[in-house]
């Protein structure tokens, strides 16, 4: 694959847009079938940050290995899993992507390489590392994503990975999705650097790169430029890509602790209507755009239903699927 | 007279037969390429398979048990050692929250078959954080087979079956049997996982004994012949699959139960076995069941101290004694 032009065609913008526009609509019902009590436990919604799914998505190859966080939703999506079938895991339905046994946190679509989300911070870095290591013994010209927020560059598996990765030079990408807080806490008040992923980069000799991440073409460059050369044997490439949650870090969370003129720059800054706009500068007009959430709030409006229609799980499978035989048998 | 193997030997056996049979089996961790292993326990792996079959990593336990796992998911059964069982501490998030539930909280759309390979337990000295006998931690997680061989032989056979299996599987190399010899197996052994052996046959009481307290109920069973008391020794080979219908059906016949383990007292696995025994064949029991266990302390340095922790044939015998006076 080659690395993809700078500025993509005017039905490419539109599809990155569709895709954003579809995830956008699904956050909006997760939080809304949240407070009605229809999912429980907990979710993490990535709102704000589609952008970052949706152009490293445009920028690999189907069979390109991709590892999420506990806020996933959107990389699920952007890898190909449907709405339904992500609402119907948050709401514990049979036909949930993971049979109703994963939840919110832990999105996995393995038919399209997406090997799972991962709720143990930083967790799965070394598996993405795993995940790269394997396509290269194999020669199979796979890369490996691991996307992550800027917590988890503290954690030590963070840092294992990028070593790892450096001395093999294997062919993943790191792409830190900093949406400024680990949790309720400004990151840079518990970082000692500056940019939490590509500011620890040099320390592996490792490239890195400070991206706009509310930017979906800027990220699908970033991406594609750094995927080119794991595929070349030229090792990992570590992506920051600015951002910004809409909402609070999980459902209980209104994130009174960032101020409003933060807040209110992010959401001018929203990545559909930095898309919009560009799209508008290429000639697109703005009922077209509309159009395009209009469609993705009817999908997913018939997405809440069907899943709201489905069954529960059969309680005997929550004694399935331990083993690699469907079972759950530990002792004669 | 078949060829005798030694215990450490029969380690890169096993892994050598299967990465003979299967190239999708790779071996990674800390000193096992050139260096062959500080317990020298991949001798000869390097210099006949290379660098694209057996990678030296960092000291990054974490990084050597996460890649395996993502190594595992994608097509390879990876081998990764972790030099120590005590270090499996550093990458406890893979072992514990990662590798045994990707299948289950994925709707079982992925499989994650490999293998993690580890020296356990004490005996030789090496102080609290080198000498533990730490099964029980992994017992603690559902999701995870467990091997602990405790001859050459079945090192051979369930190295090879834990390497086949499609489930994720902790190998528990014991470091005082390294040197130990035994008969070299057939070619091509594999033995299935989860299935007991009994070591001995005896018909008044039942020893239930894993990797080096194998050797230790068999001293003791044959010391305690002398006095006409004769002992079954069972080998569970493995803890998960556990082999508990062995366990019942000999305690049935002998009607009393000893349990011989290495891991502490405090939630050793020798507790799962007493609460089924006490479950299911409690009206077999003619006397209290006995644990001969590890005891609740850190593992000491000086060789006596030592001694004085562990279970021995001496703290056996005496165990089977309290429980034939006992009822």
């Amino acid at each position: 694959m080659t690395v993809v032009q700078d500025e993509p065609r005017v039905e490419e913008l539109l599809e990155l847009y569709r895709r954003m526009s579809l995830i956008r609509a699904t956050e909006k019902a997760a939080y809304d079938l949240f407070m009605s009590g229809l999912v429980k436990g907990t979710t993490h919604l990535a709102s704000g940050q589609e952008a970052v799914a949706v152009g490293a998505s445009a920028a690999l190859e189907p069979d390109d290995y991709v590892f999420a966080t506990y806020r996933g939703h959107h990389h699920a999506i952007a890898r190909g899993a449907s709405p339904e079938a992500c609402l119907a895991e948050l709401m514990s339905r049979a036909t949930g992507l993971c049979a109703a046994k994963g939840g919110s946190m832990h999105l996995t679509v393995a038919d399209h390489n997406m090997l799972g989300s991962y709720a143990i911070v930083g967790a799965h870095l070394p598996i993405a590392c795993g995940a790269a290591w394997s396509a290269r013994i194999r020669g199979s010209g796979q890369v490996a994503v691991a996307f992550f927020g800027d917590g988890a560059t503290n954690i030590g598996a963070f840092h294992e990975a990028l070593n790892l990765a450096a001395v093999w030079r294997l062919p993943v990408l790191f792409v830190c999705e900093n949406n400024l807080y680990m949790e309720y806490t400004s990151i840079k008040t518990v970082t000692a650097v500056a940019q939490p992923a590509a500011g620890r980069a040099p320390a592996y000799q490792l490239p890195a790169e400070v991206i706009d991440g509310n930017d979906v073409v800027a990220v699908r460059k970033a991406v594609s430029a750094a995927a080119a050369r794991a595929r070349a044997g030229d090792g990992p490439t570590v992506i920051e890509a600015l951002t910004y949650r809409q909402y609070g870090h999980s459902r209980s969370d209104p994130g009174k602790y960032r101020p409003k003129e933060e807040v209110d720059a992010w959401l001018e800054r929203d990545p559909l209507l930095v898309l919009a706009e560009r799209l508008r500068d290429r000639g697109v007009d703005q009922p077209a755009i509309d159009r395009l959430d209009s469609r993705a709030r009817e999908e997913v409006a018939a997405a809440v239903d069907a899943a709201k229609a489905a069954p529960p799980p059969d309680e005997s499978t929550a004694f399935t699927d331990v083993w690699a035989d469907g079972g759950a048998q530990w002792r004669t | 007279m078949a060829d005798l193997i030694t215990y450490r030997e029969a380690v890169a056996a096993g892994i050598a037969q299967e990465m003979r049979r299967d190239p999708t089996v790779v071996c990674l961790g800390e000193d096992i390429g050139t260096a062959e292993g500080v317990f020298k326990t991949t001798a000869g792996l390097f210099a006949e398979f290379g660098p694209q079959r057996v990678w030296d990593t960092p000291i990054s336990e974490q990084a050597i048990v996460g890649a395996a796992m993502g190594a595992a998911m994608t097509g390879l059964r990876p081998v990764a050692e972790i030099m120590f069982s005590d270090f499996l501490a550093c990458c406890w998030d893979y072992v514990a929250n990662e590798i045994p539930k990707m299948r289950y909280m994925t709707g079982g759309q992925v499989t994650v078959p490999l293998v993690v390979r580890t020296a356990n337990g004490g005996g030789l000295g090496f102080g609290a954080q080198h000498s533990q006998a730490v099964e029980n931690w992994a017992m603690a997680v559902p999701g995870l087979k467990i091997a602990a061989p405790a001859t050459p032989a079945d090192m051979v056979g369930l190295m090879a079956a834990a390497i086949r299996s499609d489930d994720p599987v902790l190998v528990f190399e014991h470091k005082q049997l390294l040197a130990s010899k035994g008969e070299a197996p057939p070619d091509d052994h594999v033995l299935p996982l989860g299935v007991a052996e009994v070591r001995r046959r005896g018909d008044d009481v039942t020893l239930v004994a894993l990797a080096s307290t194998v050797p230790t109920a068999l001293a003791a069973a044959e010391r305690l012949a002398g006095d006409g008391i004769g002992c079954e020794v069972i080998d569970l080979r493995c803890l998960v699959p556990l082999d508990a219908r062995t366990v019942l059906d000999s305690v049935a016949r002998t009607s009393r139960l000893v349990i011989v383990e290495e891991n502490p007292y405090q939630d050793g696995w020798g507790a799962t076995v007493a609460s089924i025994v006490a479950d299911e064949g409690f009206y077999d029991l003619d006397a209290p069941l006995k644990r001969v266990a590890g005891a609740c302390v850190p593992l000491p340095f000086a060789a006596n101290l030592e001694q004085a922790v562990i279970p021995t044939a001496d703290r056996v015998a005496t165990a089977v004694r309290q429980t034939l006076d006992s009822g």
